[in-house]
């Protein structure tokens, strides 16, 4: 497992040696910041109504939560931009010889990848943190709210990241990669649509959703079954993965 | 001599396309063994199979004893590859870049930056090692590559087509690093080129459409390659049936101007009675060579010998 972390290591490095992450996390923490400061407005509109209300929203879950739901909403769009290059790009380069010929499984070189990647998406994860945590020096926050929030995206981001990689295991080409990638994972998120439709709910459909057990978490109410289907749903990729490099190797 | 490849009855299908058919061979300590043949004859696939790039159809493969298909971590260990392209990591730099490669090749953590700089000593990249790959030339490229394989100092060296894109003096540089590593290591090269062989190799394999057609030594090599014929330049036009009637000639070929050959027995070369009759004769005796088989003489020659034996 050591081999996978080197790779792991590199991968990450690699990435900011590109413009390409450095750009993505201006962008994204330049959506955020208006984002942010859009919620902040919209609390201090609304706060004297709040006041009369009994059991009213407080400042975590006017500012926090709207905030992670958007966050969870722009790694969607980012996500399949940084895998998708992770094996295609390798394929292409035919820098892919190095690693099947060095002494390191598969599975290493899989995980490897995945985690390079899975690191930057938790930096953004705790940049995304950083914006409510400045509310503490006026205000108080809900903490265990928003380390809930915080669980909720990097199980997200986690859950993207393995079905970016596994598009790009199979895709010849990384736009085609990130095609896949998105329209996948944009299905699974607007599963859930169904749930509205009164007698004709699929109540499968509304499980496999990713908004769902998303929101399930960022509600504050983590419970093992929604954390168990991220971890399935990261896990299931994974081995995918795997086996199509595996494949690779048999077929060609 | 300790065995350090053992290829065993290798197959390889591409759907029912047979690209690599029943190939048997194995390479020794302080063997050098050339590959040749001609594109898509299967040296790339067997190679890429001997590196587990690519899994067999059929057979077996020993490196340093260890089975490749089995036991694959353990015998990368003992593997150092370099592909046809070689592979780079455009972004890094050739420091970097050798430094991740040793890593991955599990070279101890403290032995790193050693072992970074003797090879980069050997394959002349110094100057450069503080560069980004990407922004190297060709040839540099190309002794990156060679770098990379050689890193771990593994028992067995694959490399497919090594002085592809190098100039004469760095093809030369190379071929001395291939000699040179071949002492210590079993290195396995595929080439197109004769004079690389005749150079570098202590032995020698032509593919031809997957299946094994010669194995050889390289003395072995130079006896298919000696051919039958002599070349002959006079300043005037000899007699024919003079040169004819000497003992030995089959046949005599006049080509264009004064040229001619003269084609002879196996056994008896008539070089020495052509030149004394050429002299004698006063006709100006301007070359007398024997003619060399070139490389796609020999292969064709190969070639047709198996496809009349499988007929």
């Amino acid at each position: 497992m050591k081999m996978a972390f080197t790779i792991a290591a590199r991968e990450f490095k690699s990435l900011f040696l590109s413009p390409l992450a450095w750009t993505l996390l201006a962008i994204l923490q330049a959506i955020l910041a208006f984002l942010f400061l859009t919620q902040v407005e919209a609390f201090n509109m609304l706060q004297p109504k709040l006041a009369g209300l009994d059991n009213a929203p407080g400042l975590t879950d006017i500012v926090v939560t709207p905030l992670f739901g958007n966050a969870g909403i722009i790694f969607l769009l980012v996500t399949p931009l940084l895998t998708m290059r992770l094996i295609t790009e390798e394929r292409r380069n035919k820098t892919m010889a190095l690693l099947l010929s060095a002494p390191v499984s598969n599975a290493e070189i899989v995980l490897g990848k995945y985690f390079g990647v899975v690191g930057l998406l938790w930096v953004m994860v705790v940049l995304t943190a950083l914006m409510p945590l400045s509310l503490l020096v006026g205000g108080d926050l809900d903490l265990g709210k928003l380390a809930a929030n915080l669980f909720a995206l990097a199980l997200l981001a986690a859950a993207f990241a393995a079905t970016g990689l596994y598009t790009s295991c199979i895709a010849s080409h990384p736009t085609i990669a990130a095609m896949t990638a998105f329209g996948l994972l944009l299905l699974l998120w607007i599963l859930d649509w169904t749930a509205g439709m009164g007698e004709q709910r699929a109540y499968v459909f509304e499980y496999l959703s990713i908004l769902r057990h998303f929101q399930n978490l960022q509600s504050g109410l983590v419970s093992t079954a929604d954390a168990a289907y991220f971890l399935l749903f990261t896990a299931v990729f994974l081995v995918l993965s795997i086996r199509r490099l595996d494949y690779d190797r048999l077929q060609k | 001599m300790t065995v350090l490849v053992e290829a065993n009855h290798l197959s390889r299908y591409y759907g029912s396309q047979c690209a690599v058919d029943d190939i048997s061979f194995t390479l020794h300590r302080g063997e050098v063994l050339g590959l040749l043949g001609p594109n898509g004859a299967g040296k790339t696939t067997t190679m890429q199979m001997l590196c587990g790039n690519l899994a067999p159809s059929a057979g077996q493969i020993l490196i340093n004893g260890v089975d490749l298909l089995d036991r694959p971590k353990e015998a990368k260990r003992h593997l150092g590859y370099l592909p046809d392209t070689p592979p780079l990591y455009r972004d890094l730099t050739v420091n970097e870049f050798l430094a991740y490669c040793a890593e991955l090749h599990g070279v101890d953590k403290k032995a790193i930056p050693g072992a970074v700089k003797r090879v980069q000593e050997r394959c002349g990249l110094d100057e450069v090692r503080d560069k980004l790959i990407g922004n190297l030339s060709k040839g540099f490229q190309q002794r990156t590559g060679i770098a990379q394989a050689i890193l771990h100092s593994p028992k067995v060296i694959i490399l497919d087509e090594p002085t592809v894109g190098l100039d004469p003096l760095q093809i030369r540089e190379i071929r001395a690093l291939i000699r040179e590593l071949g002492r210590e290591h079993g290195i396995i090269l595929s080439t197109h080129i004769l004079t690389e062989v005749e150079e570098s190799c202590t032995h020698v394999q032509i593919i031809h459409q997957g299946r094994l057609v010669l194995h050889e030594t390289i003395a072995g090599l130079q006896r298919h390659m000696h051919s039958c014929t002599l070349e002959v330049i006079t300043r005037i036009p000899p007699d024919l049936k003079a040169l004819s009637a000497l003992p030995g000639v089959l046949s005599v070929e006049p080509l264009a101007g004064t040229r001619l050959f003269v084609h002879h027995g196996v056994d008896d070369n008539p070089a020495k009675q052509i030149a004394e009759l050429v002299v004698a004769s006063g006709w100006g005796l301007e070359e007398l060579v024997p003619v060399k088989k070139s490389l796609e003489d020999v292969f064709i020659q190969l070639t047709w010998e198996t496809e009349a034996d499988s007929e």
